[in-house]
């Protein structure tokens, strides 16, 4: 909301620069987004100037060679284009020197080889209205020449750009600012603008009949009318005033309902009185279908849920939204109805979005405005009805509605002083509390335990309870330079990682700790990426959370993996020149199921250049390192080179199925323009609730392990794992390891066959093994060996 | 005899002393000693000698063969040291080459390095982190929130919606009340987590990531919060630092503030500066005190908003993150580019 400083101080005007006033209005809760300048610089140099000829220019048809008293016995010669400038005028001058509102700066110049100081100026070229026709005339009020522009028209002003909070419509207006300007001053703020009402309301007989049906969407509708209107320009004060907010000038009517909206909050809408078929305006809900041709000639479909106004011929406006172009004010205009309603700010909100039309008039309704407010508006919106177009009001004013009768009841709330204290933690008295509630509009009694205090109609939807107050008392008081800087007594408050959370950091340290880097990836991610992925169409990843309004269509699905991201990264780098850096990623994972919330885990999903063996290093070092026990398989994923890929298992009795390692498929790379990359995704959750946290003492050290080497030959199709396997149970208790060490195929052994080394480790936690302990083991496990595979000892 | 030993004896130290490398040294010691030398002769042939000369014999020849393996060993070792010395004088390398092999360093990533470090603060200060789901429904996300029905944030322009009841959180505070659900209080949680918006330019990604926090107790004040702020500005932007608060509004917190920290930047007069654009204060986060009607929600789980009140807050890590190290566009923080990567964490 922008609020020209100037037009503020009409109504409040603190002893302060534009830029502090922001401040302190800051620090007191209206955010102030900045402040601007608007319209000219340099004042001094923007005078009246009165015309004392305007001849033909010598060598151009459209300029005129004007000479202008600027004051001080001082005559100037300015070359104008205007075409309506002519001896006799009082025109508004600039002067070399003067600052324009784009920033330009005045000087002599030679306009066709006539020499021109400065400019006779249009009201556009001084940013207070929008007509670059024809130069300002100024109306003679006793101006003289020299005399400052600025102190006839508001062509110099800081605007203060607020963003008003969804809970303060009432500061949706230029009075409202002005009373937050009061009470974080404490400077005068002037009786409300509408509180002489020219109009009467004791006969509601104005020649036009209103009927609300909707009711429970329309509050409160209030109009009155006004005939000898006179259609015409606004004049040039109010033209500049809404020039500075922001708001097109229009013509005298409607800009009447756009200033009354700016100051008051409240929107209006005039209809042209002569133009509403049967003298007659129903409230009430549209139709199914029913269709409304708006103000920007769009016609809008509405339904059941959509409030219109319509008189005999069907609807006129969307109620509160928009009017319609069927009974707006026109140049032959000479009856108008002056309407300023209260809408139901749910149904404005929903109206809005439904027809996807915004409006500075719903922009309001929809924050919910107190329906005092209407009654405001029209009596500002008749004194300037009366004062600018010369219009005959109509005696009385239709209302249905009304202010609402218990309104006054329900809006009186007990404050404690305990309760403002010991919330805010800082010593506030009663009498302070009750200031900073007196400067707000609100009303206090003193009662024995704090305060009753009756809340403005204006705050009414705001205010509702006794923590409301508080804020309201501490926003005044000063959160910032009154509070002191405590911390909480935290009564059995431990501040400590859960194990997962310190398990999942150490997962991530480990990678780290080897050169991986981690980057970050999307959650969301393109429908077409799960056949990138060459997933199968039953593949339970491919049921993705789905989003019903995505950003754009590509980032539509919510990952089920982390390796697309992962490809994402690779592939950004290498286009680079950057190479496949090796990567990781800890982060979620989404799968929709039945359940109202989808499952969502935490994945650590790891990309390296190489092979199966480079990605498995990595896992087996975490695995490792979280004390996790784990097993692999040879099992294909659609993603995964099938000869090359295993299934990731932790613990054992049963083993738990928690991810996948191996070579990324070839057509998957070539996908994504890469080659040669190996990866491994794992159910992150899942391995560090199965990791010990709390590891418990083994005796290692008091006798020395034993240590033996075998290299045993199998059949090349026979896992390890499963070898391994064998070995163990072979080994019984006293072989504490086994693990494969050296495969060896080649010309020392018989083709189709393979050679592992494998290390045994002995080890007996009550003494010291000799070779004679080992020795039958060894044995023992070699012959199960030659059993179970047909394994034969090597050299 | 003795007189033969005595010669020997002498000769041999004069020897000894002269010899100038460890093979000379060796030398010696089998000319003197050796097997076949004369003094270890002298020692085998006593028992043909007479028998009153063998004492004195044996005992000259022994204390010679003592004295002078005494020698060799001294002198050896001195030898040693210095050719010890010489050798090492000799092996000289560049120290100026890189190691090898070189050790590849790895990197959190900034957004990850940033949290632990908010995280840690946290932890410091007593708080324990709670994490939620990022799907989240419209009850946990607005409604129990008091969000207003009308409240622009709901509208399908800015939040994503999975259906009409589930939306990608907009942000971390239903954890907020699903942490109150769990457990009574006092309760004093952070919550670290990814959120998502409908908003994308130079300073907004449609996901981001944010920090809650929630302390409830008895007795917890809107002073309290200060306090815990100010020490969570110190801990990450410096010791110096002081925090401003501003009145402000979010549906959730009455009173809502905003808080601003005062500038880490150095001024340097005439330029402008590209952190606080000279107002001295940067916009850091948004909190306030728990609004009485979200403990309404939870009433039941102990939160009575009568008996007990508290403070919440939220931050983002991006923005946090950005101000530290001064990164310009929030988007290089989701293009992974592996010369951003490396820079932090
Ligand atoms: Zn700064």
């Amino acid at each position: 909301m922008r609020v020209p400083v100037e037009w503020l101080r009409e109504y409040c005007a603190p002893d302060l620069p534009a830029a502090e006033l922001a401040t302190r209005l800051a620090m007191t809760g209206t955010e102030v987004d900045r402040v601007e300048h608007h319209g000219v610089r340099e004042l001094d140099h923007f005078v009246v100037g009165h015309v004392l000829s305007a001849e033909q220019h010598p060598d151009a048809d459209r300029l005129k060679v004007c000479v202008v008293d600027v004051g001080g016995g001082e005559q100037a010669q300015i070359v104008c284009g205007a075409p309506n400038v002519a001896a006799g005028q009082l025109v508004a001058v600039g002067r070399p020197g003067a600052v324009m509102p784009d920033g330009t700066k005045l000087g002599r110049a030679k306009l066709r080889g006539v020499a021109s100081a400065g400019m006779i100026l249009a009201e556009d070229e001084l940013a207070i209205g929008p007509d670059h026709s024809e130069t300002l005339v100024l109306s003679d009020d006793g101006l003289q020449p020299g005399d400052p522009l600025a102190a006839v028209l508001p062509i110099s002003t800081d605007v203060l750009e607020l963003e008003i909070t969804p809970n303060r419509p009432d500061c949706l207006g230029v009075y409202g600012v002005a009373r937050e300007a009061h009470a974080a001053t404490g400077a005068r703020l002037r009786a409300a603008p509408w509180e002489d009402d020219p109009g009467s309301l004791d006969r509601d007989d104005i020649g036009v009949e209103i009927a609300v049906e909707a009711t429970d969407l329309c509050p409160r509708f209030t109009a009155r009318a006004f005939h000898d209107v006179r259609i015409g320009p606004s004049p040039p004060w109010l033209k500049a005033r809404l020039m500075a907010a922001g708001q097109r000038p229009i013509n005298n009517v409607v800009d009447i309902t756009n200033y009354v909206m700016l100051l008051s909050g409240q929107p209006m809408h005039a209809f042209d009185l002569d133009r509403i078929e049967g003298r007659r305006l129903v409230v009430r809900r549209a139709a199914d279908g029913e269709q409304v041709v708006t103000l920007d000639e769009q016609t809008r479909i509405a339904d059941a849920d959509v409030c219109l106004i319509a008189d005999a011929a069907g609807p006129t406006s969307i109620a509160g939204v928009m009017g319609g172009n069927r009974s707006e004010v026109q140049d032959d205009t000479t009856s108008v109805l002056m309407e300023a309603a209260s809408w139901d700010a749910p149904n404005i909100h929903s109206t809005s979005l439904k027809l996807g039309l915004r409006s500075e008039a719903s922009g309001r309704f929809e924050k919910g405005l107190a329906p005092e407010q209407a009654l405001d508006g029209q009596a500002l919106a008749t004194k300037l009805m009366l004062e600018l177009t010369g219009a005959r009001l109509v005696p009385g004013t239709v209302d249905v509605g009304g202010a609402g009768a218990d309104s006054y009841a329900r809006s009186v709330i007990r404050l404690r002083d305990a309760q403002v204290v010991g919330l805010l933690g800082v010593a506030i008295t009663r009498s302070q509390s009750a200031l900073h509630l007196q400067r707000l509009g609100f009303e206090t009694a003193e009662r024995p335990d704090g305060l009753d205090v009756n809340v403005p109609s204006w705050r009414r939807n705001d205010v509702t309870r006794e923590a409301d107050l508080v804020e309201e008392v501490a926003r005044l008081h000063g959160v910032n330079d009154q509070l002191p800087a405590t911390l909480p007594r935290r009564r059995g408050a431990i501040g400590v990682l859960a194990p997962a959370q310190r398990l999942r950091r150490r997962a991530e340290d480990v990678l780290v700790g080897r050169g991986l880097r981690e980057i970050v990836g999307w959650s969301f991610e393109s429908p077409t990426r799960d056949d990138r992925l060459r997933l199968a169409a039953d593949d339970p990843r491919r049921a993705h959370v789905v989003i019903e309004n995505p950003m754009s269509e590509d980032a539509a699905n919510m990952r089920s993996t982390l390796l697309g991201s992962l490809l994402d990264v690779a592939r950004h780098n290498a286009a680079r020149g950057q190479g496949v850096p090796a990567i990781f990623e800890s982060g979620r994972v989404y799968l929709a199921g039945s359940a109202t919330l989808p499952h969502e885990h935490h994945a650590l999903g790891v990309l390296v250049p190489g092979d199966i063996f480079a990605a498995k290093g990595y896992l087996e070092a975490l695995l490792r390192a979280l004390r996790v026990t784990s097993s692999f398989a040879a099992a294909s994923q659609p993603f995964l080179h099938p000869g090359r890929s295993a299934a990731v298992r932790i613990g054992s009795r049963p083993a738990q199925a928690v991810g996948w390692v191996g070579d990324v498929h070839p057509l998957v790379t070539r996908e994504w323009d890469l080659e040669a990359i190996a990866a491994f995704e794992i159910d992150l959750d899942a391995v560090v609730a199965a990791a010990r946290v709390v590891p418990e003492y083994e005796d290692l050290t008091s006798f020395p392990e034993l240590r033996e080497d075998i290299a045993i030959v199998v059949d090349e199709t026979v896992p390890a794992a499963a070898v391994l396997d064998a070995v163990r149970a072979a080994g019984g208790r006293l072989l504490a390891r086994a693990e494969v060490f050296d495969v060896y195929r080649g010309e020392q052994i018989a083709t189709g066959r393979t050679s592992l080394a494998i290390a045994l480790t002995f080890r007996a936690r009550e003494r010291t093994l000799t070779d004679e302990d080992v020795a039958p083991v060894r044995a023992k496990i070699v012959e199960r060996l030659r059993e179970q595979f047909g394994g034969e000892l090597r050299g | 005899m003795t007189g033969r030993i005595a010669e020997l004896r002498g000769e041999a130290e004069a020897a000894i002393a002269a010899a100038a490398t460890s093979a000379e040294l060796e030398e010696l010691r089998v000319r003197y000693l050796g097997r076949k030398a004369e003094l270890p002769n002298i020692l085998r042939g006593i028992a043909a000698l007479a028998p009153e000369q063998r004492g004195p014999t044996g005992k000259a020849a022994n204390q010679a063969r003592q004295a002078l393996e005494a020698l060799i060993g001294q002198r050896a070792e001195q030898l040693a040291g210095g050719e010890l010395e010489e050798q090492l004088q000799r092996d000289v390398v560049d120290v100026t080459l890189p190691g090898a092999p070189p050790q590849p360093v790895g990197h959190l990533h900034l957004l990850t390095a940033t949290r632990r470090e908010i995280e840690d603060v946290f932890l410091g200060l007593g708080f324990r982190i709670a994490e939620g789901p990022e799907v989240e429904t419209v009850y946990y996300n607005f409604d129990a929130l008091n969000f207003d029905v009308t409240h622009p944030t709901r509208g399908r322009a800015d939040t994503f919606y999975v259906n009409d009841d589930v939306v990608l959180r907009t942000h971390t505070s239903p954890m907020q009340l699903r942490a109150m659900e769990a457990e009574p209080p006092p309760l004093y949680i952070i919550v670290p987590g990814r959120v998502y918006r409908r908003d994308s330019d130079a300073t907004h990604t449609p996901q981001f990531h944010q920090i809650e926090g929630l302390a409830v107790d008895e007795d917890v004040t809107l002073a309290d919060l200060k306090g815990t702020l100010l020490a969570f500005a110190r801990a990450i932007f410096g010791r110096d630092r002081e925090v401003r608060l501003r009145p402000h509004f979010f549906p959730f917190t009455e009173p809502s503030i905003e808080v601003d920290v005062s500038c880490f930047m150095a001024h340097v007069p005439g330029e402008r500066c590209r952190v606080c654009k000279d107002t001295g204060w940067i916009e850091i986060l948004g909190a306030g005190m728990v609004d009485p009607n979200v403990f309404g929600y939870v009433a039941e789980y102990g939160y009575d908003p009568e008996r007990i009140q508290g403070f919440a807050f939220g931050m983002g890590i991006e923005r946090i993150a950005m101000l530290r190290h001064g990164v310009p566009d929030l988007r290089l923080l989701y293009d992974n580019d592996a010369r951003f990567l490396e820079q932090f964490g």
